[in-house]
């Protein structure tokens, strides 16, 4: 218990030194950057004429709040900081007068959504797939999908998420490649309206599937095929030990431990990866959001964004790194 | 000793076993078992030494029936006359195999340290290995399991522990239950107290001999360790390059050698008020991919003549029980006076 | 190594196509020094031609002729990728040898941070600098920032390396001959890591070159520099699927994926030549 405990600890330290750190580099870029970003923005605002003067004043308050030009940096870091935590980054330009953050809360279910239920699949299949062929290594049909996935996953997501969109967009409009619902639905629980998700959600979630899969793959594979040498692999199969239970319970069982921890370390990727195939299947999440708001000059939402998706996936490695010791019975006791 | 009155359970004849291994284009045999015949009776205790990579430890794979490639039977017999009919491992199908294997045959593997599944408690693992061949389960099967680690003064909390847990010795005593647990006839040992301390692979020992004894099982032990085969076993064999060189009831093996590799061997052991400084053995065993024409150990040996070097000597019977591979077996002395080698049972 | 790559070439299928696809590739982006026409110069050819003989990879709607243009874009994507792979490797092998050869609370440091870099997710905060540098962000900037970010994997790999170099005999010789800490770094135990450092190099390749496509394709860069995102870009904004002019689009992707798998099967091949255990059977021990 003692042991599970500073594991705990020791995580959540890390947790919170990447949400700072993350914070504190976004602070820098800024602040360190040659052009003042409250003059670039609002110079380039006031080019535009149909912003209100309210929307423009408003986003002038917040940024000099936040960067108030003229203070000394750990007074700018100081206030940077404060507005973070109260949440309140300032009214949104693209949608004025709504907050910054409430516009992030809307698209995160969304990207949230994508992540969680790709990464599952990804992370259950690749695995599979990887351990059963490490295992079964003359097994033709596991071959052939090694060789697929393998093929897959060095080629961008962006690359892999377009092809798909012209299969399914141009060659063969089976399915929906834009949007998160069908606009002749209201968002509410209901069934068509779930359906409709679904549909939409499948896309865009085949394609991060696609990419990720070989990475999963080739690891469980290497891992397995190390794994099976061990000796109390071969000590149980001497023994004759059920094929399935030495597959299973020893053979991926092990495996699974640097697997996730594994997993720990790509969600940052993967997360990026969600970004960037929302935006080509037009999905209404933090990734769209984001690049929406580059091209609209809108500080505010850039800025909420980016602090949303540090501490979201700071906190999604902490919960990952929360699985390891039940998995691995040595780092309760260490 | 009531040994010859007791039937063969093993034979082994003529048997050869190869690693054929192709890599990068280069491509490789390694002779690892070249020719092995010998027989193992009921409840004997048949102790194996030889080099690291002499072949013991393919041979002893073999006798396992845990070949797989690289490693292949080329040539020989296996035979195990088991108390449920016989079984040939090198012809057996996979399912005659799962048949004997723990219930008949079974295996303590070297290194206890990495044999035991470190994710899984040591009483799933008992469940994995045992409940299948003993057709025990639920309580009956947890019952049989305790009182066998009773007796191998292990507490039944043992079970709910992971291998990490416990400590050497522990795991040791383990994996020797492990292998026991369904009271099989043969037992093949693969150095079960190399890196345990002395203390330790003394209690190991005396189990091993004391479970043997109770369930008369025969036991194939195999250690590079002169000492412990002095302690432990009824007869010896040495391996040496893929061949057996000699063997023979392990009083005579220990006082009168019969081959200049065991006198050596034997020769190499600390005995009690000695002090003289003994010569140690030129060389380094022959690479198995490219052995020596003629009997292989004739670059190391300090008899060697011509015919050595061209003609592969013959197992010989020179005494009872007593065989050895050597042209010049009756100019062998042993290298030590009669000075008692520690620990040889009188 | 010549023996190394003879042997590789021959018994290695992996290694032999991903040479022969980087090979081509290199070529093919070598070609752009001797380019008739400057890549950046829009409207020197007749828009929205098909692949001809004239034209072999066709010309797009800004009157590029395609083959030089991809020529010229190819080169500046891969040596976008060589930059970062040798900044992050810099990092990397200093780090990583460091922490492993040094040890204790050097290495618990060095590893905290490193844990933390793996743990940023570099997108957004690609953006951001995006956001605030505009057109300031020119490919050496960005080649900078991909290569702060792309070394932590790495340096945890060389780091087990160097943890099992520091307790080798010839380690305790060096310190005992006097050397210092840092010749025993650089003359010592580099030489050990030199292979992961070749196989990772090109995994790094694929991803900052993955990422340099992620930024072009939303227009995140100098979009006037011709580069593989900057072409998509331009095919994107002109509609390339739709008006028709496929080639536009389907030539690049082509000649991407042929790049990435090639620098992708190199890392594997050399991965599984360097491995310790293919190694030893190699040796047959």
């Amino acid at each position: 218990m003692h042991g599970y405990l500073l594991f705990v600890g020791k995580r959540a330290l890390l947790m919170f030194a990447v949400i700072f750190f993350g914070i504190s580099a976004m602070f820098l870029v800024t602040y360190l950057s040659p052009i003042d970003p409250v003059e670039q923005v609002l110079g380039r605002l006031s080019a535009r004429s149909n912003l209100s003067p309210e929307a423009i004043a408003s986003t002038r308050e917040a940024l000099t709040a936040m960067f108030g030009t003229g203070q000394p940096m750990h007074v700018q870091y100081w206030n940077f900081w404060t507005r973070l935590i109260q949440g309140d980054l300032g009214a949104s330009l693209m949608a004025f007068p709504t907050p910054a953050m409430e516009l992030v809360m809307r698209g995160m279910p969304w990207t949230l959504g994508l992540l969680l239920t790709s990464t599952v699949i990804t992370f259950i299949v690749g695995n599979l797939m990887g351990g059963l062929a490490g295992y079964f290594q003359n097994n033709r049909f596991f071959k052939a999908f090694g060789i697929v996935t393998m093929g897959l996953q060095p080629i961008p997501y962006y690359i892999v998420a377009f092809i798909i969109l012209v299969i399914f967009g141009f060659l063969w409009p089976v399915l929906p490649i834009s949007g998160g619902f069908s606009m002749d639905v209201r968002p509410s629980w209901t069934m068509p309206f779930i359906l409709s998700v679904l549909q939409h959600s499948l896309l865009p979630a085949f394609s991060l599937v696609l990419v990720g899969l070989g990475g999963w793959f080739i690891g469980m594979r290497a891992l397995v095929s190390n794994i099976v040498t061990e000796d109390y692999v071969t000590y149980a199969e001497l023994a004759g030990v059920k094929r399935e239970t030495i597959v299973s319970g020893y053979v991926m069982r092990n495996a699974l431990v640097p697997q996730v921890t594994a997993l720990a370390m790509v969600i940052g990727g993967v997360f990026s990866g969600t970004i960037i195939t929302e935006q080509v299947f037009n999905y209404p999440g933090m990734g769209s959001l984001l690049v929406d708001a580059v091209n609209a000059g809108d500080y505010s939402t850039v800025l909420a964004v980016c602090t949303v998706s540090i501490t979201a996936v700071a906190f999604a490695i902490f919960i990952v790194d929360l699985l390891h010791p039940l998995l691995d019975p040595r780092v309760r006791t260490e | 000793m009531t040994r010859d009155s007791k039937p063969d359970l093993l034979k082994v004849e003529g048997l050869k076993a190869y690693y054929q291994m192709n890599y990068y284009g280069v491509e490789r045999e390694v002779r690892a078992v070249d020719g092995i015949s010998m027989n193992i009776k009921r409840g004997e205790v048949y102790g194996i030494a030889g080099e690291s990579s002499s072949g013991k430890t393919s041979f002893i794979k073999v006798l396992a029936a845990a070949i797989r490639p690289p490693l292949k039977v080329v040539e020989g017999t296996v035979k195990y006359e088991f108390k449920n009919g016989p079984i040939e491992v090198t012809t057996a199908s996979k399912a005659q195999v799962e048949d004997v294997r723990w219930k008949h045959l079974s295996y303590i593997m070297q290194g206890s340290m990495s044999v035991l599944n470190p994710v899984r408690r040591i009483g799933r693992t008992f469940k994995d290995f045992a409940q299948r061949p003993l057709g025990l389960t639920g309580a009956a099967f947890e019952a049989r399991v305790v009182s066998h680690l009773a007796r191998l003064k292990l507490p039944p909390e043992v079970l709910k522990a992971y291998p990490h847990e416990l400590s050497g010795g522990m795991r040791q005593r383990v994996t020797i239950g492990l292998a026991t647990v369904c009271h099989p006839e043969f037992i093949i040992a693969d150095e079960p107290t190399t890196a345990l301390d002395v203390v330790v692979q003394k209690e190991v020992l005396s189990l091993i001999r004391d479970i043997q004894k109770e369930m008369d099982s025969s036991v194939v032990f195999v250690t590079h360790d002169m000492s412990v085969h002095a302690n432990i076993a009824d007869r010896v064999g040495i391996i040496y390059a893929g061949r057996l060189v000699e063997e023979g009831p392990t009083r005579q093996m220990f006082f009168t050698p019969r081959h200049p590799y065991t006198a050596h061997l034997v020769a190499s052991l600390p005995r009690i008020g000695d002090t003289t400084q003994r010569p140690a053995l030129e060389g380094r065993p022959p690479n198995l991919a490219d052995p020596p024409q003629g009997c292989r150990f004739h670059p190391r040996c300090p008899l060697a003549v011509d015919k050595c070097r061209q003609e592969v000597p013959p197992l010989e019977t020179v005494d009872v029980d007593h065989r050895t591979a050597c042209w010049r077996w009756q100019d062998v002395k042993p290298l030590v006076g009669s000075a008692h080698p520690a620990g040889v049972m009188a | 190594m010549f023996a190394v790559f003879r042997d590789l070439i021959r018994y290695n299928l992996e290694f032999a196509i991903g040479l022969v696809l980087v090979g081509i590739m290199v070529i093919f982006a070598a070609l752009s020094f001797f380019s008739p026409v400057d890549p950046t110069l829009i409207y020197m050819a007749i828009p929205d031609q098909p692949p001809s003989a004239q034209y072999w990879f066709g010309t797009n709607s800004r009157g590029q002729d395609l083959f030089w243009h991809l020529s010229a874009a190819f080169r500046n994507s891969l040596g976008f990728g060589i930059t970062v792979a040798v900044l992050s490797r810099i990092i990397s092998i200093s780090v990583g040898l460091a922490a492993g050869y040094l040890g204790g609370w050097v290495d618990r440091v060095l590893m905290f941070i490193n844990d933390i870099f793996v743990a940023v997710p570099i997108f957004p905060i690609l953006v951001l600098f995006y956001f605030v540098l505009r057109n300031n962000m020119d490919s050496f900037t960005m080649a900078l920032i991909l290569a702060c970010f792309g070394w932590p994997f790495d340096a945890r790999l060389i780091r087990s390396v160097a943890l099992g170099l520091k307790h080798r005999e010839f380690t305790r010789h060096a310190v005992f001959a006097g050397m210092s800490t840092r010749k025993v770094l650089l003359e010592e135990h580099l030489p050990y890591v030199m292979p992961i450092v070749f196989s990772t190099f090109m995994n790094n390749m694929l991803w900052s070159i993955g990422m340099e496509v992620t930024l072009a394709v939303l227009g995140f860069t100098n979009i006037n520099n011709p580069t593989i995102g900057t072409v998509l870009y331009w095919a994107n904004s002109h509609s390339a699927m739709v008006v028709g002019t496929w080639w536009w689009i389907v030539i690049p992707v082509i000649l991407i994926v042929m790049t990435f798998l090639g620098l992708f099967l190199l890392a594997v091949s050399m991965n599984e030549y360097i491995d310790p255990r293919s190694r030893l059977r190699r040796m047959g021990a």
